[in-house]
């Protein structure tokens, strides 16, 4: 028997929770780093609004848009070449 | 999970898009028939009423269309829905009718620090999306205390789930419910009773005769309806500003203007002397309020001088009236003329302000600090998002999908389509005040426009525009707005025809029985699915666990509606109650049950009571209406908050607390389980 953390079940799930971390990564970063700085942000401008309030309006709801479409369509890749992996290894 | 077979859905899908199509094309000629009515006369009420009669009616047939006995038809809709049809559906259930009508009159009145709800809001789909809806949809039963009973074992979990799912969904019913009523009344004028009772029938017909699958073909229906509503007037208002059809690019264009016409207005000579007259009104009521209980009396007896004097003297009828009124109005009883008197003073504290800027972050008060504002933002933001990830009835959304893929999918479309909607209410905030600062402020009070009448006769707390300096001209500190005026007013305020304020009403009514049909489904099947029939009776038939459902069901609707007409004391307050209680509970047992394998049954019991327990704790002794409900300690006395941070976030402190203690305790009580191992395992893997 192999050791546990190489079989293709153990190596999707890691994966998986490597992408998770990363995700959650960004999503910390364009919700509460712009909005602690919100006040120091405002003197910046993008598209005509301060960029504090821009972020918080348009920007990040956007950018949680692209972290979800980004998790689904990697896993939706990613499970394909997992179920086929994993029926090759049982 | 066997998946369809690709061709079939394929068909499946065309068909729901003919449909759907063939609808949304349907409601849009009635829109258009009505405004050819209107221009031809037709009065304003009979348009109020074909709105409501035609959409309750789309909604009913539609249920009526989808009727079903068989469970997993009636819970899980079949399990067929496609991602993108599973989207709009949840974006209805999750749309309320405070966030329909509630976020742009917030970020109206308070600028930047109201965009903590949109990030909140959005946010959250995040938590959903990575942590939560592939799992759930890999689970594949009927219910979340499903999950946490088949997790954790036996039954003590999934009654704390059913327990908890109960507090969340019921609060949020009772929400829906009063919304729903208050619609009703201002879109037709009848009274709120009869409408709570009328939209019931519409949630009813849907979620009774159809469960699940009549709820979600409804509310891909009435998602296309709100969003239609929602998109007309911002878009006509935007055209109509600034010739700009994309309202983010009007709004920007306009935001300057009501930057600087901000600054103009905070060093007004005029708005100044409005100001410094409600300054000496909160003077007035801090002297009185200070002088209890001695002014209780002689307040009294001034207000039964005035009025003799004003009978005597023959004073106008209309004076005479706003005495008697005041002197019926007058607090019964020394401990709730404090409470009257001292919010009487903050009000008018508040509205001897100047207006905060729109775009500016933290903007506070003179008696907060601007820390303070922060970190209440911070905490607000996390709270709505763990409560977002915690609210069963959008959870329960991700056994409906076809597979785990389409769970993933569906959280995409999900957000999407709420982004069409809260992209926008920014935009509207800005329209609308734009349209008030430079039509409103400095008009004349004899040429108000009629709408300012129509609106502060419904109720002044919504509108109420004053002459306090008599000086016959609007100012701006002469306005009190109520969050909602900003979307159910705004076309009227923007000038556009009255069958568009129909249409807005028609949406928000759309978004409020959608999300009042997905909790009443998720309390019943919690009552019917987890309590009776897996802990009380497991032999039931599936026929009878249905009928037993729809009966809960019935009942269910009907203590909410009852609940709703006892008039709740803070609508938004609930709300955020709900959202605590989610994150507190839900989202921590929820997130640890997949991601580690020692969470025990101990762990997840004591980790769901302590954040409860903690988040109610802290909501009683921070809400001082709340803390004198409960405690019996007067309003008056000053409140303790932890860092500052208002009850209605209390998540923020059960949601961690309940993470600690699932870990501290599964630990303590260790214990090997291979059936928990292999479902957990299972979890983890592509279907």
């Amino acid at each position: 028997m192999r050791p546990i953390q190489t079989t293709p079940r153990a190596r999707y799930w890691r994966h998986n929770v490597l992408l998770i971390v990363t995700l959650l990564c960004a999503w910390w970063l364009v919700t509460f780093v712009p909005a602690y700085f919100a006040v120091e942000l405002s003197h910046y401008f993008i598209f005509g609004w301060p960029f504090a309030f821009w972020m918080a309006a348009f920007g990040a709801p956007l950018f949680f848009l692209l972290i979800v479409g980004v998790y689904a369509w990697c896993m939706a890749r990613r499970d394909r070449t997992a179920r086929r992996l994993i029926r090759e290894d049982d | 999970m066997s998946q369809q077979d690709p061709l079939s859905q394929k068909a499946f899908s065309a068909q729901l898009f003919r449909g759907y199509a063939a609808y949304a094309f349907g409601f849009s000629l009635l829109v258009l028939l009505l405004a050819l009515l209107e221009i031809m006369g037709l009065a304003r009420q009979w348009i109020g009423y074909a709105f409501l009669l035609v959409t309750v009616a789309l909604y009913a047939a539609i249920g009526i269309m989808c009727r079903t006995s068989d469970p997993v038809e009636y819970y899980v809709a079949g399990r067929k829905v496609p991602a993108i049809y599973n989207g709009m559906a949840t974006a209805a259930d999750w749309m309320s009718v405070a966030s329909f009508i509630g976020v742009a009159g917030t970020l109206y009145l308070t600028g930047y620090n109201g965009l903590a709800y949109i990030l909140g809001w959005t946010g959250g789909y995040v938590l959903v999306a990575l942590f939560l809806a592939p799992y759930l949809r890999k689970f594949g039963r009927y219910t979340i205390p499903d999950f946490l009973g088949a997790r954790f074992g036996g039954h003590w979990p999934r009654m704390l789930g059913v327990v908890c799912a109960v507090l969340v969904s019921f609060t949020y019913l009772v929400a829906q419910i009063y919304g729903v009523g208050i619609i009703t009344t201002r879109m037709t004028g009848i009274s709120f009773e009869l409408g709570i009772f009328i939209a019931l029938g519409g949630v009813l017909v849907c979620s009774f005769l159809g469960g699940m699958r009549a709820v979600t073909w409804t509310q891909v229906g009435q998602y296309i309806i709100l969003l239609i509503a929602y998109l007309v007037p911002v878009i006509w208002l935007a055209v109509k500003q600034t010739g700009e059809p994309v309202p983010q690019l009007a709004a920007s264009a306009v935001m300057q203007q009501v930057t600087e016409r901000e600054r103009e207005l905070s060093n007004d000579e005029s708005e100044l002397s409005v100001r410094a007259l409600w300054q000496a009104r909160a003077d007035m009521m801090q002297v009185r309020e200070s002088g209890l209980p001695a002014t209780y009396e002689t307040e009294k007896q001034s207000l039964r001088l005035k009025l003799l004097r004003a009978r005597a003297n023959d004073a106008p009828m209309g004076d005479v009236r706003l005495l008697e009124r005041e002197l019926a109005s007058y607090p019964a009883s020394v401990e709730q003329a404090q409470m009257a008197w001292s919010k009487a003073r903050d009000d008018y504290a508040m509205r001897a302000t100047a207006p905060q800027p729109h775009a500016e972050p933290f903007a506070s008060r003179a008696y907060e600090a601007p820390d303070a504002v922060r970190h209440n933002f911070l905490a607000i933001v996390l709270c709505l998002m763990m409560g977002t990830a915690g609210l069963p009835h959008i959870l329960m959304r991700s056994y409906t999908t076809p597979s785990v893929d389409a769970a993933r999918k569906s959280v995409f479309w999900s957000l999407f389509f709420i982004l069409l909607l809260y992209l926008m209410a920014p935009a509207l905030a800005i329209l609308v005040k734009f349209e008030i600062y430079s039509n409103l402020v400095g008009t004349r009070f004899a040429e108000l426009p009629s709408w300012v009448h129509a609106w502060s006769a419904v109720d002044r707390s919504l509108l109420s525009i004053l002459d306090l300096n008599q000086d016959g001209i609007v100012q701006l500190a002469e306005i009190q707005m109520g969050a909602d005026v900003v979307v159910l007013a705004g076309p009227e305020i923007g000038g556009l025809p009255y069958v568009v304020s129909g249409l807005v009403a028609a949406g928000a009514l759309a978004a409020a029985l959608s999300t009042a049909d997905g909790l009443l489904l998720t309390l019943s099947s919690a009552l019917s699915h987890d309590t009776l029939f897996r802990v009380m009776s497991p032999k039931m038939g599936p026929g009878r666990r249905v009928l037993l459902s729809k009966i809960l069901l019935l009942l269910v609707a009907f203590v909410a509606a009852w609940a709703a007409t006892k008039t709740p004391a803070d609508i938004l307050f609930l709300v955020g109650a709900a959202f605590s209680f989610a994150a507190s509970t839900f989202f921590p047992v929820l997130v640890m049950g997949v991601f580690w394998k020692g969470a025990n049954k101990w762990g997840a019991c004591c980790g769901m009571l302590t954040g409860l327990v903690i988040t109610i704790v802290y909501m009683v002794q921070a809400q001082p209406w709340l803390r004198h409900w409960v405690l019996g300690i007067s309003t008056s006395e000053p409140v303790e908050l932890w860092w500052d941070i208002q009850p209605i976030a209390s998540g923020v402190f059960g949601a961690p607390a309940a993470f600690v203690v699932i870990v501290v305790v599964s630990l303590l009580t260790k214990q090997k389980n291979p059936v928990t191992d292999a479902l957990v395992d299972d979890l983890r893997l592509p279907d």
